[in-house]
């Protein structure tokens, strides 16, 4: 018997050690395993025998781990890239096909830099295409790293073209509002076009959606990091070059374009490969500024409430406002996404609950204060594309403030609100392309 | 007789839902009674009732519990919930539709199908 018991050790410490599979999983598998065991051995088998057999009807450790990892995607997130199965690219092939992209994005950025002869000289079309030189590389990474056929690589391409094409064409007026609207969201829609080769091509699957919320989160957390090292490396840089007499500006010209496109591609590679530190950072740091946010939302709320919007609100407060709602929105998503679905509510969801309303109050009274606003003035390219987000958002919020408020009183599920949230993904992207697409002719490209 | 991969894998969802529709229970009694149920002719991978347990219980059609009973090993209850009741009365009549279909093209053959799906 001793050997028994060492030998479900073992096996309890290698099943533990598959990705996709957890501590109490493993106690469940161990309990059933027991189980059979028990069984075999009343059946006349040795304890060996029963070992052996018991341990075979139960599965092998790999295409039983693949099983928990589908159901649990947010564990498997933490412990393997979901590939073919097991496939993992060798460490230093990646990195050469990282910086392959890398560096074209890069060159994409310095071609157009120069054609435009910036910074001497700022054409609007350098600021309104900037998605453009940066986010195909990106698309043609995950393509390529998804191994996507023809079909899939000409529709993960389409939108890219059709952006080109459209951005390009419309005729905008000098100065005009709508053109650097379309600057601002065309960045996004670029964005959510990435999403398609990045899931595989399979844009319906919920589960795939949260995936690439996770994506957008660490990703930007790794952005972020290279961004701070880079830039204390420009400024030593300058420290060091400023005694001989260079023209450190010169050098910035290159380099800060330059990396500023190749990170884009780098941060989405190391988000592949999943260095550790991350992944168990960025649940902390959601964890760190929901409560933050909450309290410094609830605040605003009740001040504005009390003072009313008037006499403060116009075009730089709005911008503030859905920067802030974005934030919220941004917690409240990366907040779900690392979170394990099955389990019932706690403190965090009440507080993410706080932000969310207060998020909602203050975004009906931006709401309120700028119908007025249209009342009075009419409708401007920057009016309708602040109200629509503005309304977007407002739909978004009701209704993840309404989920949670049930699942908090435990009459939902948290599948139901993520559900919520992954299925309103495609009207974020929906919106934005309709400032890029629409509102342009709407307003004669003025 | 061998059943197709795929079938055993759709059969599963709503087996394992009405046997926990009878009351509450835990994998290893689960199994046994598909098992039994089926006199052996489905065959079950036994890991792979976990992964699906699990599901049921994110989309709450089940609530799970530990437990310990006396002289055993702490153990994980599922019992069924009134989503999961619903899930099950929308397989059975998927079930229905798909044996009551197969029936009229194989008259004689499957006659207890359709009594079984209808009762």
């Amino acid at each position: 018997m001793e050997s028994v018991e060492s030998q479900i050790a073992e096996w309890r410490a290698y099943v533990a050690n598959a990705p996709g599979v957890n501590g109490t999983d493993v106690d469940e598998l161990e309990d059933h395993l027991r189980h059979q065991i028990a069984e075999l051995n009343a059946a006349g088998l040795t304890a060996d025998e029963g070992f052996l057999i018991a341990v075979k009807r139960l599965g092998d450790v790999d295409g039983l781990s693949g099983e928990f990892a589908r159901e649990h995607s947010g564990r498997l997130w933490k412990q393997l890239l979901r590939g073919g199965e097991g496939e993992r690219a060798l460490p230093v092939a990646g990195w050469i096909e990282t910086l392959l992209f890398a560096v074209a994005a890069a060159v994409a950025v310095q071609v157009a830099r120069l054609t435009a002869d910036a910074p001497d000289e700022e054409p609007t079309w350098l600021a309104r295409n900037a998605g453009l030189f940066v986010l195909p590389f990106l698309a043609a990474y995950f393509a390529r790293r998804r191994q996507l056929d023809v079909r899939g690589w000409a529709l993960a391409a389409a939108p890219f073209a059709l952006a080109a094409l459209l951005v390009n064409l419309y005729p905008y007026d000098p100065d005009s509002a709508t053109e650097i609207l379309v600057a601002l969201h065309l960045p996004v829609v670029l964005w959510f076009a990435v999403a398609y080769p990045y899931m595989r091509a399979t844009v319906r699957a919920h589960e795939r959606r949260m995936d690439f919320v996770r994506f957008t989160g660490e990703w930007f957390i790794y952005y972020v990091l290279i961004a701070l090292g880079g830039g204390v490396l420009m400024a030593l840089t300058a420290l060091i070059l400023e005694p001989t007499g260079m023209d450190v500006d010169r050098i910035f010209e290159w380099v800060l374009p330059s990396g500023a496109a190749g990170a884009v591609i780098v941060a989405a590679s190391l988000v592949e490969s999943k260095q550790r530190v991350v992944e168990n950072m960025a649940p902390v740091l959601t964890m760190l500024f929901t409560p933050l946010f909450a309290v410094m939302l609830a605040g605003a709320a009740v001040v504005y409430a009390a003072t009313g919007l008037g006499g403060a609100f116009d075009r730089d407060l709005v911008s503030v406002f859905d920067a802030l709602l974005l934030v919220v929105l941004a917690l409240v998503l990366y907040g779900m996404s690392a979170r394990d679905p099955s389990t019932s509510p706690e403190w965090m969801d009440g507080i993410q609950l706080v932000a969310v309303v207060s998020a909602l109050v203050l975004d009906l009274m931006v709401l309120g204060a700028m119908i007025a606003r249209i009342g009075e003035l009419g409708f401007s390219p920057n009016r309708t594309a602040a109200v629509g987000l503005n309304l977007v958002l407002l739909v978004n919020l009701a209704g993840a403030a309404w989920l949670s408020a049930r699942f908090l009183m435990r009459r939902s599920r948290l599948h139901r609100l993520e559900r919520w949230q992954t299925t309103y993904i495609p009207v974020f992207a929906l919106w934005a392309a309709t400032v890029v697409v629409v509102l342009p002719p709407l307003f004669a490209f003025g | 007789m061998h059943i197709d991969k795929d079938l055993v894998a759709a059969s599963a969802t709503p087996l394992v839902l009405a046997i926990l529709a009878d009351g509450e229970s835990y994998g290893y009694a689960i199994l046994k009674r598909v098992r039994a149920l089926s006199g052996g002719e489905l065959e079950w991978t036994d890991g792979m009732l976990y992964p699906l347990l699990h599901r049921f219980s994110r989309l709450g059609y089940v609530t799970t519990e530990w437990r310990t009973p006396p002289e055993s090993r702490r153990r994980k209850y599922y019992a069924i919930t009134a989503e999961g009741r619903a899930a099950l009365a929308d397989q059975q009549r998927q079930w229905v539709a798909v044996t009551r279909a197969l029936n009229d093209l194989w008259p004689g053959s499957g006659a207890v199908l359709t009594a079984a799906g209808e009762a």
